[in-house]
């Protein structure tokens, strides 16, 4: 079973050495770069890169399900009839919403910091207790993408009409049942472009999470800048590497967008 | 017919239903509690860690990085709306040339994150060290507060150009018809007709900027700018004390809904005349 799972991780990382498009066998700091400072291996700095781009991408996709599940929820709760409910989610994104990216990643990092170094004392580890940049970047950009994400979301509800619940009714549907047949659907295709929105102004806001050590595109491009003293060209690549996260995110949200539309008539 | 010849006597009003406690009631007081108990939490917190001597000492110095913080963002708002009309007129002209060179403009800004960009500025112009001393722009760009304000400016032009010019084309081309059916000549039309309407959509963007700027502007703390969030930093970095962070957070939260508010009352104010 052990060799089973050893093998198949093998594969999949075999597989994404072969179709990396910076450093693999056609990658193009491979191709072209090969001479400069961008070579791949020791000589340059292009695998290093290449290892930021992935951390800034995948910690932007770990993210986004997070925020996504947490504002559904919030936004749910402040259409609730249940004033209390309305009043303690209301007060979560008046504060996330008017804190600034970076003091919250602060506030999550180091206050979960002390909070994990009192538990992990009052249960007798005494010890320095080090919190996970990737994990402690996760949490804060998640809380504040839910924050922005429910309110999205709720404007979006807002637009649905009434007669919608009350078909589901009428046709005897559970609760549950009209959410997710009727409901979401129409949800999604409403929030999809202020969702768009939010997503790349998470992939601005993962740059971020260099400050506190986690080592995305900026870490990387700074490390090397400062090494190399060339700091205009590596941080022109750090601005080019996130325009094409941008333009790759808008080529998927314009194709996704066509598809929640496909069932509209072709005017 | 028949009428009454006796008042009916007055009923005592019907026992109040009993609310049934839910599970969104039971959600929402835990909820509730949960921020309640935070709050308490942090206010002993801070409580237990109190001095007056730091109090003393770094109060003073949480309000001059207020001051710069405020006005970073307010000059850079200005300059920015200033630079912002022509990249707006280059977004909206006919000529090819232009559109693509505002188009590129503002999709590099808005693409990018501020921090690269300010980063791209204050460490990348280093290597143009030479060239801008020759010009003489030396003593500006090696300073950290003038980098910044150069970054913000350029930044903040490219979101108020699109707010501009979304603004602009979202009044109706009945209105450009009816000024040309009237007889006004163009620049006419624009400014007492299309501009006025297009201000007014324009307005709520506008103050969403300012608070995007407001809160965007405690990156300038990483390049040894001593705004609320550089003196918070250095703060902690002397004492670690935790309270530090929580302090510049109320008052970015009180920035921000001061505006908020504000913003809101001018809104309701300038829109009096929509209202049915």
């Amino acid at each position: 079973m052990q060799a089973a799972f050893a093998a198949l991780s093998s594969i999949v990382s075999w597989f994404a050495s072969m179709i990396d498009p910076m450093c693999g066998p056609i990658g193009i700091f491979r191709l072209f770069a090969q001479d400069t400072l961008l070579a791949c291996g020791d000589t340059g700095w292009g695998d290093e890169i290449a290892y930021g781009f992935m951390i800034t991408a995948s910690l932007a996709i770990c993210t986004l399900p997070i925020g996504l599940f947490f504002g559904f929820f919030i936004a749910l709760a402040k259409q609730s009839e249940e004033k209390s409910l309305r009043l303690a989610t209301n007060i979560y994104t008046t504060i996330f919403r008017g804190l600034p990216e970076l003091l919250t990643l602060f506030i999550v990092y180091y206050g979960l910091q002390i909070v994990a170094q009192q538990v992990m004392a009052a249960i007798g580890y005494e010890g320095q207790v080090e919190i996970n940049a990737f994990i402690a970047g996760m949490i804060a950009l998640g809380v504040v993408f839910s924050a922005y994400c429910s309110e999205v979301l709720l404007s979006a509800f807002k637009a649905i009409s009434r007669g919608q619940y009350e078909a589901g009714d009428a046709l005897g549907l559970h609760r549950g049942k009209t959410m997710r047949l009727i409901i979401l659907p129409q949800l999604v295709r409403i929030a999809l472009p202020g969702l768009g929105n939010l997503w790349m102004a998470l992939l601005k806001d993962t740059a971020l999470v260099s400050v506190i050590g986690l080592p995305d595109i900026l870490r990387q491009t700074g490390i090397a800048a400062r090494v190399t003293k060339n700091a205009f060209e590596f941080f022109s690549i750090a601005c080019l590497l996130f325009l094409i996260l941008a333009m790759l995110s808008s080529l998927v949200f314009s194709a996704l967008e066509r598809w929640t539309k496909r069932s509209e008539t072709v005017r | 017919m028949s009428h009454a010849e006796t008042m009916l006597p007055a009923l005592p009003p019907p026992p109040e239903a009993l609310k049934r406690y839910t599970f969104s009631r039971l959600l929402g007081r835990a909820l509730l509690g949960v921020w309640l108990a935070a709050s308490v939490g942090i206010f002993l917190f801070a409580a237990d860690s109190w001095s007056p001597e730091k109090f003393a000492k770094y109060g003073p110095s949480f309000l001059s990085g207020l001051r710069v913080t405020l006005t970073l963002v307010a000059i850079s708002i200005v300059l920015g709306g200033i630079l912002s009309l022509p990249i707006a007129y280059g977004r909206m002209t006919k000529n090819k040339v232009l559109s693509w060179i505002a188009y590129g403009y503002v999709y590099f800004f808005r693409g990018t994150p501020l921090i690269t960009q300010l980063f791209l500025v204050y460490y990348g112009l280093g290597s143009f060290r030479p060239y801008l001393e020759a010009v003489g722009l030396w003593s500006l760009f090696k300073d950290a507060w003038f980098c910044a304000l150069f970054t913000f400016t350029l930044n903040t032009a490219a979101y108020q150009a699109e707010i501009l010019r979304g603004a602009i084309e979202s009044v109706p081309r009945g209105q450009h018809e009816g000024a040309a059916a009237l007889g006004l000549p163009k620049r006419v039309a624009f400014f007492k007709i299309i501009l006025p309407q297009a201000m007014i959509v324009a307005l709520r963007p506008y103050g969403n900027e300012i608070i995007l700027m407001i809160k965007g502007s405690a990156i300038v703390a990483i390049v040894t700018v001593f705004d609320l969030m550089g003196e918070t930093r250095r703060a902690f970095s002397r004492t670690y004390d935790f309270q530090m962070y929580l302090w510049a957070a109320v008052l970015y939260l009180i920035m921000v809904e001061i505006l908020r508010n504000l913003w809101a009352w001018i809104e309701t104010r300038l829109t009096r005349h929509l209202k049915r």
